[in-house]
């Protein structure tokens, strides 16, 4: 083994990046495996082959993982460190996870597109696996053993039937090495041990005790509590404020760049004092009129209509159908809003925020402040929940230049009415679909146009021969950005519900329709495996509903079934099954927590949650006013997981959202034979 | 210090967490801010600043209050319970260990509230009916969604509390 040579090439590559890396030193800079390393380049740096980028071993044998993406609930800071444990055969929890740092991780886009377990799990397990087979060829080159005599267990490499086992920190004591990831064959989840098992949540037990920094609770000595003046609405623009007021407070500093003004003062009250004794004045724009919205989305239906193959598929159909559907802007409202942290020290700015995109952050900051990316570090303690909602850096950049003016380190939080009016909505959309079927039910064309809410989720999962779907973009009067699913809930509300309609008007079984045009194998498998859990074949109590819908969206496949009926005029949901299809699972309690966490937050979008606006604000900004799912909402629910062993494992955090509105209005059409093509849905009063 | 509407700031002694906590601080201020930024206790939450999520839940008196719209006026002198107060040295609270059990958890963000409106809830009905559970955790926002795990958690906890009993 040319261990030397590796050595060397490993030190002249990464000593300089090494150094960077603070608490490396501290460790010693001896007793480490594979150390490379930090803020790598962009997804093409050679160093990402490098199993040291992502994995470190410490003298004292703590292993330490370092990945891009950040914990904001969906568990991965638990489901990855399972993954590289069952590599190393150690504990979970003995290892640490270093997420979303920006000087200590790998670039990465971000967390979002369930990307993390297709996408990130692979490269750390592979890292591991190699990482494995360097500590048995160092063990066998110390022993003078064929490393197929030895294996890991409990922390060790151990002799197998023989007495000799070493701890993993003495062996790797004053190496150095460089492997590549991917040198050596992963586990097959077949095989998995730790994977594949429930697994407690990493960071649990800081969590009930308080102990847990969120964004919003990092604390720097000297820290200042800011807060940003707010136009009356978008697009105001400031013509004239005096500053003095707020300055002659005490301790306060007040700055205006622009239409940015903002405050740092000693607590949060005498930053709030501090606006207050502001008399700003602002040129209102001019105001969009959500009467107008439709029409503004969709100015006129497409005009491609009809495209492609579909009007000659259209030509032979038996029955054909076309409808429309639209979707509301929502919120996502984290529960803990945007908020930031920012300290200048030596030219260097560096930020603990909450977002699912620290490196896109960091970029906003170098090009706000024009700094290298070397002088901004991005640090993103795990958050309170993001859904899609905190890809951007608002709250960074303000408390950055509130840092910069005040020269102490400033807190920016926002307010829940901050998060609703500034924040971004996930779209509203409207969403035509047309198709045709032949009398047995085989579609024989499908076109379906979405505008402005997005592509993901529009492709249809069913074999048809003659398809077109569209995307067209629209000048959205509020702003909006990623929400978790994308698009798929809507499209999936439109599809699904559109798919029903067919299998009215074709008097078929809306199961049976749908797996007449089923050939993927796994769609099939979760279109069956829910409707027996359901029991779809029974028939419902009387003035009941059974509603189904399904997809494949994110390289996961999801059927739903509701139970629906109407009581008092509103719409009772009585029961929810779920079937999933993820590929190999790796945690199955995340998974379930996942599932049952969306079913909840489903019931809010297909049920009442809706942004409405006026003035350019929006009006509803207040949880007072913006109803979201609460405990009484909750419904019964199965959940069935397909665990395909031999599939790969892909995310669960954002599928299972898709089909429960679309289930829930077709249960509802059986249950009281009204059609209701918006969401959220809502009974004609 | 000028605060809010110009109330200077005055000492005000609290019953924190088992000990005699001074703070500094104008009389109206909301309790919420006073825990988080004057005495750093960061595990009580904001999440609405109107009493409609919960998440600044803290025990005053035993029962569960929203630290939000209390001020800290209103409380010198009472007795106050934080989520960092509710643990003893050597063990977890079993509310704390029935949520870790469940895992009725995702972001843990509502966790806190969650778990001490469970306090109170199980120190007035040891054994609550579903009314009386949604009655005290029907305001606590999860936008999680995590609802069916803490419903077990608080079953749970109520188990817990009953064998130590
Ligand atoms: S922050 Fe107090 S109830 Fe929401
Ligand atoms: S766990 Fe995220 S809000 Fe409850």
């Amino acid at each position: 083994m040319t261990e030397d040579l590796l050595h060397e090439a490993c030190d002249a590559l990464y000593l300089p990046s090494l150094r960077r890396r603070g608490f490396l030193q501290a460790a010693g800079g001896l007793a480490v495996l594979c150390a490379v390393g930090p803020a790598l380049g962009q997804a093409d740096d050679p160093r990402r082959a490098e199993v040291g980028t992502w994995l470190r071993i410490d003298h004292d044998g703590s292993i330490t993982v370092y990945s891009g993406k950040i914990e904001c609930g969906q568990n991965i800071r638990t489901t990855l460190a399972q993954i590289v444990a069952e590599e190393l055969a150690v504990d979970p929890t003995s290892l640490t996870l270093v997420l979303g740092d920006t000087d200590l991780v790998p670039w990465d886009a971000g967390t979002f597109g369930s990307q993390t377990t297709p996408r990130m799990m692979p490269i750390l397990r592979d890292a591991a696996a190699a990482a494995r087979a360097a500590l048995l060829d160092l063990a066998a080159a110390r022993w003078q053993v064929p490393a197929t005599g030895l294996r890991l267990a409990a922390g060790q490499v151990r002799e197998v039937g023989g007495p000799r086992q070493i701890g993993l920190g003495e062996l790797v004591a004053g190496h150095q090495l460089l492997r590549r990831v991917g040198q050596a064959p992963a586990t097959a989840p077949s095989d998995w041990r730790v994977a594949g098992q429930p697994q407690r949540k990493a960071n649990g037990r800081d969590i009930v005790t308080g102990q847990q920094r969120y964004p919003s609770d990092i604390v720097r000595p000297g820290l200042l509590y800011g807060a940003v003046l707010r136009p009356p609405g978008w697009g105001a623009e400031l013509t004239a404020v005096d500053l003095a007021p707020a300055q002659a407070l005490p301790g306060v500093t007040a700055v205006r760049q622009g239409n940015f003004v903002g405050v740092a003062a000693p607590d949060s009250a005498a930053a709030a004092a501090a606006l207050a004794a502001l008399r700003p004045h602002w040129r209102p724009a001019a105001a969009a009129r959500e009467a107008e919205l439709w029409a503004t989305l969709r100015p006129a239906p497409a005009a491609t209509l009809q495209r492609n193959n579909v009007a000659a598929g259209l030509a032979q159909a038996a029955v054909t159908a076309a409808s429309s559907y639209r979707v509301a802007y929502i919120a996502h409202v984290p529960l803990e809003p945007r908020a930031a942290v920012a300290e200048w020290s030596d030219g260097k700015l560096t930020v603990w925020t909450g977002t699912q995109r620290p490196f896109g952050v960091q970029q906003e900051l170098q090009q706000a402040f024009g700094l290298t990316t070397a002088q901004v570090r991005v640090i993103q303690p795990d958050v309170g929940s993001g859904y899609g909602g905190k890809h951007t850096g608002e709250a960074a950049l303000e408390a950055a230049r509130l840092a910069q003016a005040a020269g102490r380190p400033v807190k920016v939080c926002w307010t829940r009415e901050e998060e609703f009016q500034w924040a971004y909505a996930r779209p509203a959309g409207v969403i035509d679909v047309l198709s045709g079927a032949a009398a047995d039910g085989r579609l024989v064309a499908f076109e379906q146009h979405n505008h402005n809410s997005g592509p993901a989720g529009l492709k249809p999962p069913y074999a048809i021969e003659a398809q077109h779907t569209e995307f067209h973009r629209a000048d959205s009067p509020l702003r909006q950005g990623s929400y978790r699913g994308l698009a798929g809930c809507a499209n999936f509300f439109a599809r699904e519900s559109h798919l029903d309609e067919l299998a009215h008007a074709l008097r078929l079984d809306p199961l049976a329709l749908r797996l007449r045009n089923t050939t993927d194998g796994r769609l099939r498998g979760v279109l069956e495996a829910a409707a027996e859990r359901f029991g779809w074949a029974q028939t419902p109590p009387a003035g009941h509903g059974y509603g189904i819908a399904c997809g494949y969206e994110k390289l996961s496949w999801v059927a739903t079934c509701a139970e629906v009926t109407v009581r008092d005029g509103r719409i009772v949901v009585e029961r929810l099954v779920t079937a999933f299809d993820c590929g190999a699972v790796i945690n199955p309690d995340t998974v379930r927590n996942q599932i049952q966490g969306m079913h909840v937050q489903a019931l809010g979008g297909a049920l009442f949650e809706a942004l409405h606006f006026a003035d350019q604000q929006i009006t509803n900004r207040w949880l007072s006013q913006y109803r979201v799912p609460r405990l009484r909402d909750i419904v019964p629910e199965e959940i069935v997981l397909l665990d395909r062993r031999d599939q790969p494992s892909v995310g669960a955090g954002e599928t299972p959202l898709m089909a429960v509105a679309p289930a829930i209005a077709n249960a509802l059409f059986r249950a009281t034979g009204q059609r209701l093509r918006d969401l959220p849905l809502r009974l004609p009063q | 210090m000028v605060d809010g509407e110009n109330v200077v700031a005055t000492r005000l002694v609290l019953h924190l967490n088992g000990r005699e906590t001074a703070c500094e601080a104008a009389p109206d201020r909301p309790l919420l801010g006073v825990l988080r930024e004057a005495l750093q206790l960061t595990g009580t939450k904001y999440g609405c600043g109107e009493g409609q999520c919960g998440a600044c839940t803290v025990l005053l008196d035993g029962r569960a209050v929203r630290s939000c719209t209390l001020t800290v006026g209103e409380v010198a002198g009472r007795t106050l319970t934080t989520i960092e107060g509710l643990a003893s040295a050597e063990a977890l609270h079993p509310v704390q260990q029935a949520f870790l059990d469940t895992e009725a958890l995702q972001c843990g963000y509502c966790t806190a509230g969650m778990i001490l409106a469970t306090v109170a809830l199980l120190q007035e009905h040891p054994q609550p009916t579903e009314a009386q559970i949604l009655e005290a955790l029907d305001s606590h926002l999860c936008r999680c969604g995590t609802y069916h795990r803490i419903l077990r958690a608080v079953r749970r906890a109520a188990e817990l509390l009953g064998a130590a009993r």
